[in-house]
């Protein structure tokens, strides 16, 4: 329960961070991904089910404000979250490297499968330019604040982490 | 919603979202529901959020900014200095060109009332999260008079039109955006063109036009506005002034840039124009 309501929390201030406060953080009309940074974080630090249902949600928020094709990013995102969440079993979540090459691969993935899907539906961006002007000035800002933002995530998910084992522990409680 | 009650297997959970999200965006794409009443239930929760947030981020780069000030005020006196000779070097050819420019700005004005019409200012409040489009959210709406295809001037000119509105909001496409397409002309001799947004003009804030069928001579300099013949544009509202022009391969028609009037990176108050163009009934 704690964590659904801290999860609801983080995607709502992740949205506000990016949609309002582009004056503060953006370099040349260039926003960092931030709902990617908390979608690929947690579902590195909790797993598949979380991810997909952190991405599910994100996404949706973003396309009931903004985008032309409905759905479009719950789709996306919560198909990123579940394959990174794959990865819980791997690797520790203690390793940064591990985010930031995650959070790289999928700022990269995102933006080309959501060109090739806008593709689809009609809508013709011309890729290169694209390419060069705004997807790799996105996955390099969004990997320099994964590696601001990591840390600070990661605690908040030790935190709920220790709670739930707590409520675990004490047979009273009803789960 | 429930983690651990429900027995659903997380590959499972996957496939069910997974077509829930591709039914929807296929019935949003080709119509069958329409996400507008969803979009502005949502706003009114979200956007007096964005205003608050909006407004502390503002008021923060307000600060940061007065501090950078301090430091840069001794370099800034001296290129300041610089800059006052050349201007009045500058000054004194420009009086020259003076009376040329008397002449086009009386053209401009009978082409040009724009300030005839009704507007109301807005705050620009939030952009699109996406590096993909160029659309923002004004915090005005339908209370105060506001619907779609309205067009919005910024400092100058142009800059977009109204896409969507809602009771406390409205979203503007700008000009600059890549799918963007202005029916225009020039302010001497009326020839048309299509003024488009274009990502990599955007980069150095330029737009670009193509399609001016005409003999006449153009030059660069010469201002661009909306043309009479655009369907949701109101005509001669002012655009910017032509950077560069260059024949094309046909030497029927010919393509450049274009200096936008506006600053479309320091958009924050826009005015929008509370008269639609009137279109002849469908």
């Amino acid at each position: 329960m704690r964590r659904k309501i801290v999860s609801i929390v983080l995607i709502f201030a992740c949205f506000l961070f990016q949609t309002t406060l582009w004056n503060v953080f953006s370099f040349s009309d260039i926003k960092p991904n931030f709902m990617l940074i908390l979608i690929v974080s947690f579902a590195i630090m909790h797993g598949s089910r979380t991810g997909m249902w952190m991405g599910f949600f994100s996404g949706l928020l973003m396309d009931l404000l903004y985008g032309d094709i409905f759905g479009i990013n719950a789709l996306l995102f919560l198909v990123m979250g579940y394959l990174v969440g794959k990865m819980y079993q791997v690797f520790f979540d203690e390793d940064i490297r591990v985010a930031i090459i995650a959070v790289g691969i999928c700022d990269l993935l995102y933006n080309i499968v959501y060109f090739i899907i806008k593709f689809a539906f009609g809508i013709r961006y011309d890729f290169l330019a694209y390419f060069g002007h705004r997807i790799v000035p996105e996955i390099i800002y969004t990997l320099i604040l994964t590696v601001i933002l990591y840390r600070p995530f990661y605690l908040i998910n030790r935190k709920l982490q220790a709670d739930e084992r707590e409520e675990q522990d004490s047979p009273w409680l009803l789960k | 919603m429930k983690k651990k009650k429900d027995k659903i297997s997380t590959r499972n959970l996957l496939a069910i979202l997974t077509v829930i999200c591709v039914t929807v965006i296929a019935l949003s794409v080709t119509n069958v529901i329409s996400v507008t009443p969803l979009r502005k239930a949502a706003s009114v929760v979200i956007v007096p959020f964005q205003k608050g947030i909006n407004s502390i981020g503002t008021w923060v780069t307000q600060q940061v900014a007065s501090f950078g000030d301090v430091q840069e005020l001794s370099e800034k006196v001296e290129t300041l200095e610089e800059k006052v000779s050349l201007l009045e070097e500058e000054n004194a050819r420009l009086s020259l060109e003076q009376e040329e420019l008397e002449m086009l700005r009386e053209l401009y004005q009978t082409d040009s009332d724009y300030q005839n019409y009704d507007k109301v200012a807005a705050t620009v409040i939030s952009k699109d999260p996406g590096n993909w489009y160029s659309t923002f959210i004004i915090d005005k709406g339908s209370d105060d008079g506001i619907k779609a295809n309205m067009n919005v001037l910024g400092c100058g000119g142009l800059v977009g039109i109204v896409t969507e509105v809602g009771k406390n909001w409205a979203s503007v496409r700008s000009i600059m955006d890549d799918s963007s397409n202005v029916s225009a002309m020039t302010t001497t001799n009326f020839d048309t063109c299509i003024v488009s947004g274009d990502l990599t003009l955007s980069d150095e804030g330029l737009l670009s036009f193509e399609q001016m069928d005409t003999d006449n001579i153009v030059l660069a300099g010469e201002r661009i506005v909306t043309s009479n013949i655009s369907d949701k544009y109101l005509s001669g509202i002012l655009i910017g002034t032509i950077a560069e022009i260059d024949d094309d391969s046909n030497n029927l028609t010919k393509t450049g840039t274009i200096i936008p009037a506006v600053d479309f990176r320091k958009i924050q108050t826009v005015l929008v124009i509370l008269q639609l163009k009137e279109q002849p009934e469908m």
